[in-house]
Protein backbone atom coordinates (compact mmCIF):
# COMPACT_ATOMS: atom_id res chain seq x y z
CA UNK A 1 0.00 0.00 0.00
CA UNK A 2 1.03 3.80 -0.99
CA UNK A 3 0.69 6.30 1.28
CA UNK A 4 -2.17 8.26 0.78
CA UNK A 5 -3.04 12.42 0.94
CA UNK A 6 -5.91 14.37 2.38
CA UNK A 7 -6.29 17.23 0.38
CA UNK A 8 -8.35 20.05 -0.25
CA UNK A 9 -9.02 21.41 -3.87
CA UNK A 10 -10.25 24.78 -4.61
CA UNK A 11 -11.65 24.45 -8.69
CA UNK A 12 -12.55 26.64 -10.96
CA UNK A 13 -16.32 25.78 -11.76
CA UNK A 14 -17.75 27.31 -14.96
CA UNK A 15 -21.45 26.13 -16.79
CA UNK A 16 -19.64 27.75 -19.90
CA UNK A 17 -18.56 31.01 -21.42
CA UNK A 18 -21.34 33.31 -21.02
CA UNK A 19 -21.86 32.50 -17.16
CA UNK A 20 -19.63 33.75 -14.66
CA UNK A 21 -17.11 31.67 -12.82
CA UNK A 22 -16.41 30.59 -9.66
CA UNK A 23 -14.15 28.51 -7.18
CA UNK A 24 -16.02 25.95 -5.19
CA UNK A 25 -13.79 23.68 -2.72
CA UNK A 26 -13.74 20.18 -2.90
CA UNK A 27 -12.46 17.50 0.06
CA UNK A 28 -10.33 15.07 -2.00
CA UNK A 29 -9.39 12.53 0.53
CA UNK A 30 -7.62 9.31 0.59
CA UNK A 31 -5.68 10.08 -2.70
CA UNK A 32 -2.78 7.36 -3.46
CA UNK A 33 0.78 9.34 -3.80
CA UNK A 34 1.40 7.08 -6.38
CA UNK A 35 -1.77 8.72 -8.85
CA UNK A 36 -1.39 11.69 -11.37
CA UNK A 37 -2.41 14.67 -10.67
CA UNK A 38 -5.53 13.68 -13.46
CA UNK A 39 -6.39 10.43 -11.56
CA UNK A 40 -6.82 12.09 -8.45
CA UNK A 41 -9.30 14.42 -10.33
CA UNK A 42 -10.90 10.98 -11.49
CA UNK A 43 -11.32 10.10 -8.36
CA UNK A 44 -12.69 13.13 -6.37
CA UNK A 45 -15.22 13.27 -9.69
CA UNK A 46 -16.14 9.75 -8.42
CA UNK A 47 -17.47 10.85 -5.31
CA UNK A 48 -18.98 13.63 -7.03
CA UNK A 49 -21.29 11.47 -9.09
CA UNK A 50 -21.95 9.56 -6.24
CA UNK A 51 -23.55 12.53 -4.39
CA UNK A 52 -25.45 13.41 -7.92
CA UNK A 53 -22.56 16.86 -8.12
CA UNK A 54 -21.94 17.35 -11.17
CA UNK A 55 -18.30 16.22 -12.16
CA UNK A 56 -15.46 18.44 -12.85
CA UNK A 57 -14.90 19.32 -16.75
CA UNK A 58 -10.93 18.65 -17.54
CA UNK A 59 -9.14 17.71 -21.10
CA UNK A 60 -7.22 14.79 -20.95
CA UNK A 61 -6.36 12.27 -23.88
CA UNK A 62 -3.16 9.86 -24.00
CA UNK A 63 -2.32 10.44 -20.36
CA UNK A 64 1.25 9.48 -21.64
CA UNK A 65 2.51 13.42 -21.69
CA UNK A 66 3.16 13.28 -25.35
CA UNK A 67 -0.65 14.67 -26.46
CA UNK A 68 -0.50 18.00 -25.24
CA UNK A 69 -4.18 17.31 -24.14
CA UNK A 70 -4.04 18.25 -20.77
CA UNK A 71 -4.08 21.44 -19.87
CA UNK A 72 -4.64 23.05 -15.92
CA UNK A 73 -2.79 25.72 -13.79
CA UNK A 74 -2.01 24.27 -10.53
CA UNK A 75 -1.42 26.64 -7.24
CA UNK A 76 -0.73 29.28 -10.36
CA UNK A 77 1.87 27.08 -12.53
CA UNK A 78 0.72 26.00 -15.50
CA UNK A 79 0.78 21.98 -15.36
CA UNK A 80 1.56 22.72 -11.96
CA UNK A 81 5.01 22.38 -10.05
CA UNK A 82 7.40 19.85 -11.70
CA UNK A 83 9.57 21.13 -14.26
CA UNK A 84 8.85 19.63 -18.18
CA UNK A 85 5.98 17.73 -16.96
CA UNK A 86 2.64 17.72 -17.97
CA UNK A 87 -0.26 17.43 -15.84
CA UNK A 88 -1.20 13.94 -16.33
CA UNK A 89 2.42 13.06 -15.59
CA UNK A 90 2.51 14.98 -12.58
CA UNK A 91 1.94 12.63 -9.35
CA UNK A 92 0.08 13.76 -6.42
CA UNK A 93 3.95 12.43 -4.30
CA UNK A 94 5.23 16.18 -5.06
CA UNK A 95 2.06 17.10 -2.84
CA UNK A 96 1.84 17.39 1.31
CA UNK A 97 -0.97 16.18 2.98
CA UNK A 98 -3.38 18.76 4.22
CA UNK A 99 -2.03 21.07 0.89
CA UNK A 100 -4.87 23.06 -0.65
CA UNK A 101 -4.17 22.87 -4.04
CA UNK A 102 -5.66 25.99 -6.49
CA UNK A 103 -6.66 24.51 -9.80
CA UNK A 104 -7.77 26.98 -12.93
CA UNK A 105 -7.82 26.99 -16.25
CA UNK A 106 -5.57 28.58 -18.49
CA UNK A 107 -6.35 31.81 -18.60
CA UNK A 108 -6.32 33.49 -21.95
CA UNK A 109 -8.36 35.38 -24.10
CA UNK A 110 -7.40 33.45 -27.25
CA UNK A 111 -8.25 30.19 -25.52
CA UNK A 112 -12.60 30.63 -24.65
CA UNK A 113 -13.26 28.72 -21.68
CA UNK A 114 -15.93 25.79 -23.03
CA UNK A 115 -16.13 24.04 -19.10
CA UNK A 116 -15.02 24.63 -15.91
CA UNK A 117 -11.25 23.68 -16.45
CA UNK A 118 -11.40 22.82 -20.47
CA UNK A 119 -10.90 26.11 -22.52
CA UNK A 120 -10.62 26.09 -26.60
CA UNK A 121 -7.77 25.99 -28.16
CA UNK A 122 -8.21 25.95 -31.62
CA UNK A 123 -6.62 29.05 -31.94
CA UNK A 124 -3.17 27.08 -32.02
CA UNK A 125 -4.93 24.41 -34.52
CA UNK A 126 -5.10 27.93 -36.54
CA UNK A 127 -2.04 29.49 -36.47
CA UNK A 128 -0.85 25.92 -37.18
CA UNK A 129 -3.00 25.41 -40.43
CA UNK A 130 -1.80 28.99 -41.61
CA UNK A 131 1.81 27.97 -42.44
CA UNK A 132 2.85 25.33 -40.17
CA UNK A 133 3.60 22.70 -42.89
CA UNK A 134 5.87 21.93 -46.11
CA UNK A 135 4.81 20.74 -49.45
CA UNK A 136 5.80 17.13 -49.91
CA UNK A 137 5.41 15.12 -53.37
CA UNK A 138 3.08 12.04 -52.81
CA UNK A 139 4.20 9.15 -54.05
CA UNK A 140 6.44 6.58 -53.03
CA UNK A 141 8.74 7.03 -49.65
CA UNK A 142 12.10 8.81 -50.97
CA UNK A 143 15.02 7.00 -49.67
CA UNK A 144 16.01 7.88 -46.12
CA UNK A 145 18.91 10.83 -45.74
CA UNK A 146 19.04 11.37 -49.49
CA UNK A 147 18.51 14.80 -48.29
CA UNK A 148 21.67 16.25 -46.50
CA UNK A 149 21.08 18.15 -43.00
CA UNK A 150 23.71 18.64 -40.37
CA UNK A 151 23.14 16.97 -37.83
CA UNK A 152 22.85 20.24 -35.36
CA UNK A 153 20.17 21.50 -37.62
CA UNK A 154 18.25 17.95 -37.35
CA UNK A 155 19.16 18.47 -33.39
CA UNK A 156 17.58 21.96 -33.35
CA UNK A 157 14.91 21.18 -35.45
CA UNK A 158 14.43 18.21 -32.99
CA UNK A 159 14.55 20.19 -30.13
CA UNK A 160 11.58 22.47 -31.43
CA UNK A 161 9.32 19.89 -33.09
CA UNK A 162 8.90 18.15 -29.76
CA UNK A 163 6.46 21.07 -28.98
CA UNK A 164 2.97 19.31 -28.35
CA UNK A 165 0.86 22.61 -28.41
CA UNK A 166 -0.67 22.22 -25.14
CA UNK A 167 -0.98 25.85 -24.36
CA UNK A 168 0.89 26.17 -21.47
CA UNK A 169 3.58 29.00 -23.12
CA UNK A 170 0.74 31.23 -23.37
CA UNK A 171 -1.00 30.65 -20.47
CA UNK A 172 1.88 31.14 -18.17
CA UNK A 173 2.84 34.64 -20.22
CA UNK A 174 1.81 37.49 -18.49
CA UNK A 175 0.57 38.78 -21.51
CA UNK A 176 -0.94 35.87 -23.37
CA UNK A 177 1.72 35.93 -26.08
CA UNK A 178 1.72 32.47 -27.77
CA UNK A 179 5.16 33.27 -29.30
CA UNK A 180 6.70 29.86 -27.62
CA UNK A 181 4.25 27.61 -29.51
CA UNK A 182 5.03 29.78 -33.03
CA UNK A 183 8.50 30.01 -32.40
CA UNK A 184 8.91 25.95 -32.13
CA UNK A 185 6.45 25.40 -35.58
CA UNK A 186 8.32 28.10 -37.55
CA UNK A 187 12.07 27.11 -36.15
CA UNK A 188 11.20 23.39 -36.75
CA UNK A 189 10.69 23.85 -40.63
CA UNK A 190 12.78 26.38 -41.03
CA UNK A 191 16.19 24.43 -39.77
CA UNK A 192 15.22 21.55 -41.95
CA UNK A 193 15.84 21.62 -46.12
CA UNK A 194 12.38 20.17 -46.38
CA UNK A 195 11.05 23.84 -45.03
CA UNK A 196 12.46 26.08 -47.24
CA UNK A 197 9.88 26.61 -50.18
CA UNK A 198 7.48 27.86 -47.73
CA UNK A 199 9.65 29.46 -45.09
CA UNK A 200 9.12 33.09 -46.05
CA UNK A 201 5.17 32.67 -46.18
CA UNK A 202 5.34 30.44 -42.89
CA UNK A 203 6.93 33.11 -40.59
CA UNK A 204 4.52 36.24 -41.76
CA UNK A 205 1.23 33.80 -42.11
CA UNK A 206 1.98 32.30 -38.80
CA UNK A 207 3.09 35.58 -36.90
CA UNK A 208 -0.30 37.42 -38.32
CA UNK A 209 -2.63 34.52 -37.51
CA UNK A 210 -0.77 34.30 -34.13
CA UNK A 211 -1.69 38.47 -33.83
CA UNK A 212 -5.34 37.75 -35.39
CA UNK A 213 -5.81 35.74 -32.68
CA UNK A 214 -5.79 37.93 -30.18
CA UNK A 215 -2.68 36.83 -28.51
CA UNK A 216 -0.32 39.12 -26.55
CA UNK A 217 3.24 40.60 -27.28
CA UNK A 218 5.95 38.84 -26.05
CA UNK A 219 7.57 40.94 -23.44
CA UNK A 220 10.60 38.51 -22.62
CA UNK A 221 9.37 37.39 -19.30
CA UNK A 222 10.55 33.82 -20.10
CA UNK A 223 7.55 32.71 -18.02
CA UNK A 224 6.61 30.26 -21.00
CA UNK A 225 10.24 28.61 -21.51
CA UNK A 226 9.95 27.48 -17.55
CA UNK A 227 7.01 26.01 -17.85
CA UNK A 228 6.94 24.17 -21.04
CA UNK A 229 6.34 20.34 -20.65
CA UNK A 230 8.89 19.46 -23.45
CA UNK A 231 11.39 22.14 -22.67
CA UNK A 232 11.38 24.39 -25.64
CA UNK A 233 14.10 26.82 -25.31
CA UNK A 234 13.21 31.22 -25.62
CA UNK A 235 16.44 31.04 -27.98
CA UNK A 236 13.76 29.76 -30.90
CA UNK A 237 11.68 32.65 -29.65
CA UNK A 238 14.53 34.51 -30.89
CA UNK A 239 15.30 32.68 -33.71
CA UNK A 240 11.42 33.64 -34.59
CA UNK A 241 12.32 37.25 -34.57
CA UNK A 242 14.61 36.97 -36.73
CA UNK A 243 12.87 34.49 -39.32
CA UNK A 244 9.90 37.30 -39.31
CA UNK A 245 11.82 40.42 -40.12
CA UNK A 246 13.88 38.52 -42.97
CA UNK A 247 10.41 37.36 -44.03
CA UNK A 248 9.12 41.11 -43.65
CA UNK A 249 12.11 42.35 -45.38
CA UNK A 250 11.96 39.41 -48.29
CA UNK A 251 8.07 40.25 -48.91
CA UNK A 252 8.46 44.19 -48.88
CA UNK A 253 11.65 44.00 -50.99
CA UNK A 254 10.82 41.23 -54.03
CA UNK A 255 11.38 42.61 -56.76
CA UNK A 256 10.04 38.96 -58.59
CA UNK B 1 7.92 47.64 -55.12
CA UNK B 2 6.93 44.90 -56.70
CA UNK B 3 4.39 44.13 -58.99
CA UNK B 4 3.81 41.05 -61.08
CA UNK B 5 3.60 37.06 -60.05
CA UNK B 6 5.23 36.83 -56.64
CA UNK B 7 6.40 33.23 -54.99
CA UNK B 8 4.02 32.72 -52.80
CA UNK B 9 0.96 34.82 -54.21
CA UNK B 10 0.44 38.04 -52.63
CA UNK B 11 0.34 40.66 -55.38
CA UNK B 12 -0.96 43.13 -53.42
CA UNK B 13 1.78 43.82 -50.95
CA UNK B 14 3.94 47.11 -51.80
CA UNK B 15 7.02 48.50 -50.21
CA UNK B 16 4.74 50.43 -48.11
CA UNK B 17 2.48 48.44 -47.44
CA UNK B 18 5.25 45.84 -46.22
CA UNK B 19 6.27 48.65 -43.70
CA UNK B 20 3.24 49.28 -42.30
CA UNK B 21 1.84 45.36 -41.85
CA UNK B 22 5.33 44.87 -40.06
CA UNK B 23 5.10 47.64 -38.01
CA UNK B 24 0.80 46.64 -36.63
CA UNK B 25 2.45 42.92 -36.64
CA UNK B 26 3.78 41.83 -33.05
CA UNK B 27 6.84 41.12 -33.47
CA UNK B 28 7.53 44.14 -35.99
CA UNK B 29 6.81 46.78 -33.20
CA UNK B 30 8.93 44.70 -30.63
CA UNK B 31 11.41 45.53 -33.46
CA UNK B 32 10.90 49.00 -33.33
CA UNK B 33 11.34 48.91 -29.34
CA UNK B 34 14.51 46.91 -29.79
CA UNK B 35 15.92 49.01 -32.08
CA UNK B 36 15.17 52.17 -30.20
CA UNK B 37 16.61 50.99 -27.15
CA UNK B 38 20.01 50.23 -28.83
CA UNK B 39 19.84 53.47 -30.19
CA UNK B 40 19.15 54.93 -26.60
CA UNK B 41 21.29 52.66 -24.26
CA UNK B 42 24.20 53.71 -26.72
CA UNK B 43 23.77 57.55 -26.06
CA UNK B 44 22.83 56.39 -22.13
CA UNK B 45 26.61 54.78 -22.17
CA UNK B 46 28.11 57.70 -24.34
CA UNK B 47 26.50 60.39 -22.02
CA UNK B 48 28.57 58.58 -18.66
CA UNK B 49 31.67 58.02 -20.54
CA UNK B 50 31.29 62.16 -21.11
CA UNK B 51 30.21 62.62 -17.98
CA UNK B 52 32.76 60.90 -16.00
CA UNK B 53 35.27 63.28 -17.23
CA UNK B 54 34.12 65.40 -14.54
CA UNK B 55 36.52 63.63 -12.43
CA UNK B 56 39.63 64.98 -14.73
CA UNK B 57 39.31 68.61 -13.76
CA UNK B 58 37.32 71.79 -14.82
CA UNK B 59 39.56 71.89 -18.17
CA UNK B 60 38.65 68.54 -19.74
CA UNK B 61 35.06 68.73 -18.96
CA UNK B 62 34.45 71.97 -19.91
CA UNK B 63 36.31 72.00 -22.72
CA UNK B 64 34.03 68.21 -23.98
CA UNK B 65 31.30 70.93 -22.99
CA UNK B 66 32.19 73.52 -25.31
CA UNK B 67 32.79 71.28 -28.03
CA UNK B 68 29.23 69.80 -27.84
CA UNK B 69 27.51 72.98 -27.63
CA UNK B 70 29.83 73.94 -30.81
CA UNK B 71 27.95 71.54 -32.85
CA UNK B 72 25.70 73.45 -33.66
CA UNK B 73 22.89 72.40 -36.18
CA UNK B 74 24.40 68.86 -35.84
CA UNK B 75 23.62 68.72 -31.81
CA UNK B 76 19.98 69.91 -33.20
CA UNK B 77 20.20 66.59 -35.64
CA UNK B 78 21.35 64.40 -33.05
CA UNK B 79 19.48 65.33 -30.33
CA UNK B 80 16.09 65.23 -32.67
CA UNK B 81 17.35 61.71 -33.50
CA UNK B 82 17.60 60.94 -30.03
CA UNK B 83 13.93 62.38 -29.62
CA UNK B 84 12.34 60.52 -32.02
CA UNK B 85 14.03 57.32 -30.74
CA UNK B 86 12.47 58.05 -27.14
CA UNK B 87 8.74 59.12 -28.68
CA UNK B 88 8.90 55.43 -30.93
CA UNK B 89 9.89 54.04 -28.05
CA UNK B 90 7.40 54.88 -25.71
CA UNK B 91 4.54 54.91 -28.13
CA UNK B 92 5.30 51.58 -29.30
CA UNK B 93 5.52 50.27 -26.00
CA UNK B 94 1.90 52.05 -24.63
CA UNK B 95 0.69 50.16 -27.88
CA UNK B 96 2.24 46.30 -26.52
CA UNK B 97 1.15 46.59 -23.42
CA UNK B 98 -2.55 48.30 -24.36
CA UNK B 99 -2.81 45.06 -26.96
CA UNK B 100 -1.22 42.49 -23.71
CA UNK B 101 -3.66 43.69 -21.05
CA UNK B 102 -6.43 43.16 -23.73
CA UNK B 103 -5.20 39.72 -24.57
CA UNK B 104 -5.52 38.58 -20.80
CA UNK B 105 -9.19 39.43 -19.91
CA UNK B 106 -9.59 37.37 -16.71
CA UNK B 107 -6.41 36.89 -14.34
CA UNK B 108 -5.69 33.65 -12.70
CA UNK B 109 -6.60 33.96 -8.49
CA UNK B 110 -3.07 32.55 -7.90
CA UNK B 111 -0.17 33.19 -9.86
CA UNK B 112 3.43 31.88 -9.15
CA UNK B 113 6.12 33.77 -11.11
CA UNK B 114 8.67 31.15 -12.40
CA UNK B 115 11.10 33.27 -14.44
CA UNK B 116 10.35 36.50 -14.87
CA UNK B 117 12.63 39.57 -13.63
CA UNK B 118 11.37 42.06 -10.90
CA UNK B 119 13.18 44.37 -13.40
CA UNK B 120 10.91 43.03 -16.51
CA UNK B 121 7.86 43.15 -14.73
CA UNK B 122 8.17 46.58 -13.60
CA UNK B 123 9.04 47.99 -16.94
CA UNK B 124 6.44 49.67 -17.49
CA UNK B 125 6.40 51.84 -14.10
CA UNK B 126 10.14 52.31 -14.15
CA UNK B 127 9.83 54.10 -17.95
CA UNK B 128 6.93 56.22 -16.73
CA UNK B 129 9.17 57.68 -13.94
CA UNK B 130 12.62 57.52 -16.17
CA UNK B 131 10.58 59.72 -18.40
CA UNK B 132 9.60 62.41 -15.83
CA UNK B 133 12.96 61.85 -14.54
CA UNK B 134 14.36 63.35 -17.97
CA UNK B 135 12.24 65.87 -17.97
CA UNK B 136 13.60 67.64 -14.44
CA UNK B 137 16.83 66.68 -15.75
CA UNK B 138 16.91 68.60 -18.94
CA UNK B 139 15.25 71.43 -16.66
CA UNK B 140 17.94 71.04 -14.74
CA UNK B 141 21.03 70.53 -16.46
CA UNK B 142 20.51 71.10 -20.17
CA UNK B 143 17.86 74.01 -20.29
CA UNK B 144 18.79 75.40 -16.99
CA UNK B 145 15.22 76.64 -16.53
CA UNK B 146 15.31 76.15 -12.48
CA UNK B 147 18.85 77.78 -12.15
CA UNK B 148 19.14 80.28 -14.74
CA UNK B 149 21.51 82.32 -13.18
CA UNK B 150 24.16 78.93 -13.89
CA UNK B 151 24.06 80.06 -17.52
CA UNK B 152 26.05 83.77 -16.72
CA UNK B 153 29.26 81.02 -15.17
CA UNK B 154 31.90 81.19 -16.95
CA UNK B 155 35.91 79.48 -16.11
CA UNK B 156 39.07 81.57 -16.70
CA UNK B 157 39.00 80.82 -20.41
CA UNK B 158 35.64 82.17 -20.71
CA UNK B 159 33.85 78.79 -21.45
CA UNK B 160 30.45 77.93 -19.62
CA UNK B 161 31.49 76.41 -16.00
CA UNK B 162 29.47 73.31 -16.59
CA UNK B 163 31.87 71.79 -14.28
CA UNK B 164 30.69 73.90 -11.58
CA UNK B 165 27.50 73.83 -11.79
CA UNK B 166 27.33 70.18 -12.12
CA UNK B 167 29.21 69.65 -8.36
CA UNK B 168 26.93 73.13 -6.88
CA UNK B 169 23.52 70.84 -9.16
CA UNK B 170 24.45 68.41 -6.85
CA UNK B 171 25.22 69.72 -3.30
CA UNK B 172 20.87 69.67 -3.28
CA UNK B 173 20.03 66.67 -1.68
CA UNK B 174 16.49 66.53 -3.01
CA UNK B 175 17.32 66.96 -6.69
CA UNK B 176 20.66 64.00 -6.12
CA UNK B 177 17.48 61.99 -4.93
CA UNK B 178 15.84 62.71 -7.38
CA UNK B 179 18.43 61.77 -9.82
CA UNK B 180 20.08 58.62 -8.15
CA UNK B 181 16.03 57.45 -8.33
CA UNK B 182 16.18 57.66 -11.71
CA UNK B 183 19.20 56.89 -12.77
CA UNK B 184 19.11 53.57 -10.45
CA UNK B 185 15.20 52.81 -12.40
CA UNK B 186 17.37 53.27 -15.45
CA UNK B 187 19.70 50.94 -14.98
CA UNK B 188 17.32 48.70 -13.68
CA UNK B 189 14.94 48.78 -17.04
CA UNK B 190 18.59 48.14 -18.72
CA UNK B 191 19.02 45.26 -17.08
CA UNK B 192 15.63 43.53 -18.84
CA UNK B 193 16.72 46.00 -21.72
CA UNK B 194 19.84 44.69 -22.46
CA UNK B 195 19.47 41.42 -23.05
CA UNK B 196 15.86 41.96 -24.36
CA UNK B 197 17.01 44.02 -27.69
CA UNK B 198 18.96 40.85 -28.23
CA UNK B 199 16.48 38.59 -27.77
CA UNK B 200 14.44 40.51 -29.94
CA UNK B 201 16.47 41.15 -32.71
CA UNK B 202 17.32 37.70 -32.75
CA UNK B 203 20.95 37.34 -31.76
CA UNK B 204 20.55 35.17 -28.82
CA UNK B 205 21.09 31.41 -29.50
CA UNK B 206 21.06 28.82 -26.88
CA UNK B 207 24.89 28.77 -26.23
CA UNK B 208 24.90 33.09 -25.18
CA UNK B 209 21.18 32.39 -23.66
CA UNK B 210 22.28 31.75 -20.06
CA UNK B 211 25.95 34.18 -19.74
CA UNK B 212 23.43 37.17 -21.28
CA UNK B 213 21.23 36.85 -18.90
CA UNK B 214 23.86 36.62 -16.04
CA UNK B 215 25.55 39.86 -17.59
CA UNK B 216 22.88 41.93 -18.34
CA UNK B 217 22.46 43.07 -14.67
CA UNK B 218 26.27 43.68 -14.28
CA UNK B 219 26.11 45.91 -17.30
CA UNK B 220 23.05 47.75 -16.05
CA UNK B 221 24.93 47.76 -12.89
CA UNK B 222 28.01 49.59 -13.98
CA UNK B 223 25.91 52.07 -15.55
CA UNK B 224 24.75 52.43 -11.84
CA UNK B 225 28.14 53.32 -10.30
CA UNK B 226 28.80 55.46 -13.18
CA UNK B 227 25.99 57.85 -13.21
CA UNK B 228 26.33 57.57 -9.15
CA UNK B 229 29.82 58.46 -8.67
CA UNK B 230 29.36 62.66 -9.73
CA UNK B 231 26.35 63.26 -7.12
CA UNK B 232 27.75 61.28 -4.44
CA UNK B 233 31.34 62.49 -4.88
CA UNK B 234 29.69 66.07 -5.17
CA UNK B 235 27.45 65.78 -2.51
CA UNK B 236 30.41 64.16 -0.10
CA UNK B 237 32.47 66.95 -0.84
CA UNK B 238 35.04 65.02 -2.91
CA UNK B 239 34.36 67.16 -5.80
CA UNK B 240 34.26 71.25 -5.18
CA UNK B 241 32.90 73.59 -7.59
CA UNK B 242 35.35 76.48 -8.54
CA UNK B 243 32.54 79.13 -8.77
Amino acid sequence: MSDTLNLTLKVWRQKNAGTPGKFVEYPAKNIPTDCSFLEMLDIVNETLVQQNIEPIAFDHDCREGICGMCSLVINGVAHGPERATTTCQLHMRHFKDGDTIYVEPWRVGAFPLIKDLIVDRSSYDRIQQAGGFITARAGSAPDANSVPIPKQNADSAMDAAACIGCGACAAACPNSSAMLFVAAKVSHLALLPQGQPERTRRALKMVTTMDKEGFGNCTNYYECEAVCPAEIKSSFISMLNREYAFAAVRDGVSVI
Amino acid sequence: MCFSVRPYGRPDVTTVKAIISFYQSSIGKKWIVALTGLVLVGFVTGHMIGNLQIFLGQEPINKYATFLQGLGELLWVIRGVLFACLGLHIVTTVLLTIQNAAATPQKYAVTKSQAATIAAKTMAISGTIILAFLIFHLLHFTAQTIHPEWQGWHDAEGRHDVYSLVIVGFQNPLATGFYLLGVFLLCMHLSHGIQSFIQTLGLRSRKIADPLTTASPYLAGLLFLGYAAIPVASILGILKPLH
